[in-house]
């Protein structure tokens, strides 16, 4: 079957509708998260949702929730939103109220979420059908996107792109200079919240999709090849989402002829986007960045 | 210092104020008000406050004890009143800006996507009123120590304030950029009537170009006209040791 034929089949749509809201979210988030040096937190909280995944799988099948006829409570997502949300806060908060850098307050909740991620998984009954396997977690499986998943992503980026477009001004300034835009009456501390916030939203629910693994990647690498070529924040935020969008597109493409892992390629696409960003980069704006 | 504005508050008041940061007491008791078009220098060795003090007046920092108060109104209340010039080391070079639209923070108080026409009209006259109009497209990250202290002074400045705040300006500029930044402080003083608070190192420009000076350290030692307030005695309360008249002979 040719990729025009295949793009009129259902879970085609499916993947390419998820994949590209989740390019245009990551996109604009990852220039605020490579801005601000914080590109260990995608990795730290796609960690948290790996943590978030277990216990909310050990919660469903304990609790006889997977019997329920209620499709969402037997999707162990509504569990991980609310623990990332709480790692995205518990992070923010050791930043703020102790001297420890964000790469230190980021591990210490990584190795933890990943210890009880494990730890649950490791006692939920290996014949128990959860709809969600480890590995598509770990690694993926954008091909699978069900109906409600693309629901939830689709709802999960509104609210994130909202916040990300109306909040852009405010979070730029803040990522220049904090102090400068506390100044100007900017609420620096409280838009950082809402940023981690934001990031563990996003991270969780494209998690599923993407990978765990490969998340961390999709959050940074499109945000910092269009750092290397951008000359203004705006540059920047417009081609980090146009990287991300064409990196999607092309990996998803890419995956599908040659019948290899969609997550893997869609990241593997991006790095190859980087690399040529990084020659441009000279050329473009006179000097490495 | 010169004369209140008829009926008008003080620039910058702080009465009794005391701060303390963890378990460091940084300011105690500290009360001086500066009337509006005073020049006001800040002085005193690291670790005395300065800083804590700027940011009070920002009202960055809410003191535990006593108030800020800026034209009588709470200090924060009106950030547009304020221009103010940080210190660069707070500036991350791998931003991707031009000077143009860091002028242009001043006048929409964030980040621009793009820079409106209007805006980019006023910071040109910014950009020119410092001397630094040939910087506008360029980048933050090429701009030497000095272009860069001109950049942030037209950011300051592109919205007229009532009152420029500078923390320790000229710190990483050199000598001639130094003298042209306190020039143009002096020059927009005059054009304007505004207030000028700047704290710095530099006790020979404190003496050449304030009005007043206000010696600090946690609390403070010495307030009023340059030539009474550095003094030796004054100085070796705040700095502990003998010695500032070479820092004085200018």
């Amino acid at each position: 079957m040719s990729l025009a034929d295949a793009l009129h089949l259902a879970f085609m749509q499916r993947a390419l509708a998820a994949g590209l809201l989740i390019a245009v979210m990551a996109g604009m988030l990852g220039v605020f998260v490579v801005q601000r040096r914080l590109s260990f937190l995608g990795a730290g909280l796609a960690h948290a949702a790996f943590g978030g995944m277990g216990l909310g799988a050990f919660v469903i099948v304990s609790s006889g929730l997977l019997a329920s006829g209620i499709g969402l409570l037997r999707h162990p997502l509504w569990i991980a939103v609310p623990f990332s949300l709480l790692a995205a806060l518990g992070i923010a908060w050791v930043r703020e109220r102790t001297q420890l850098s964000s790469d230190t307050a980021i591990g210490v909740f990584f190795a933890v979420s990943v210890a009880l991620g494990v730890l649950f998984f490791s006692i939920i009954p290996p014949d128990v059908n959860l709809g969600l396997s480890l590995m598509d977690l770990l690694f993926g499986s954008i091909l699978s996107v069900t109906q409600p998943d693309l629901l939830v992503i689709a709802g999960v980026a509104a609210v994130a792109l909202a916040f990300l477009v109306g909040a852009w001004g405010s979070l730029g300034y803040a990522t220049f200079d904090d102090e400068l835009a506390r100044t100007d009456g900017v609420r620096g501390r409280l838009l950082e919240v809402l940023l981690f916030a934001c990031a563990a939203l996003v991270i969780t629910v494209s998690a599923v999709v993407v990978g765990i693994i490969l998340m961390a990647a999709y959050l940074v690498i499109p945000a910092a090849s269009a750092r290397l070529l951008a000359r203004s924040l705006w540059q920047m935020t417009v081609l980090s989402v146009g990287l991300a969008v064409i990196s999607t597109l092309l990996g998803l493409a890419l995956s599908y002829l040659v019948d290899v892992p969609s997550g893997s390629t869609i990241v593997l696409t991006q790095a190859v986007l980087f690399l040529v960003a990084a020659a441009l980069s000279r050329s473009v704006r006179g000097s490495p960045a | 210092m010169r004369a209140l504005a008829e009926g008008g508050a003080p620039a910058l008041h702080l009465h009794r104020v005391g701060v303390r940061l963890g378990e460091a007491q940084v300011l105690e008791d500290v009360s001086f008000e500066v009337a509006p078009g005073c020049f006001l220098a800040v002085v005193g060795p690291n670790g005395a406050g300065k800083s804590t003090l700027v940011k009070v007046a920002l009202g960055l920092l809410t003191p535990q004890r006593g108030h800020a108060a800026l034209f009588g109104e709470v200090a924060g209340a009106h950030p547009e009143r304020i221009g103010y010039v940080p210190q660069l080391k707070t500036f991350d070079r791998t931003f991707p800006a031009s000077a143009m639209e860091l002028v242009a923070t001043g006048l929409r108080r964030r980040w621009p996507a793009r820079v409106t026409r209007m805006e980019r009209d006023l910071a040109r006259a910014a950009l020119s009123r410092v001397g630094a109009e040939r910087l506008a497209r360029r980048q933050l990250a090429r701009l030497s120590g000095g272009e860069l202290q001109r950049a942030y002074l037209a950011r300051a400045l592109v919205r007229r304030p009532s009152l420029v705040l500078l923390d320790e300006p000229a710190t990483g500029v050199d000598y001639l950029a130094e003298h042209d930044l306190y020039d143009l402080l002096e020059r927009y003083q005059a054009d304007t009537g505004a207030t000028v608070v700047m704290v710095t190192h530099d006790l020979a420009a404190a003496r050449f170009h304030a009005d007043r000076v206000l010696v600090l350290n946690r609390r403070v030692h010495g307030f009023g006209p340059p030539d009474e307030v550095l003094c030796e005695p004054c100085l070796e309360a705040a700095f502990g040791h003998h010695g500032h008249h070479h820092a004085l002979a200018f």
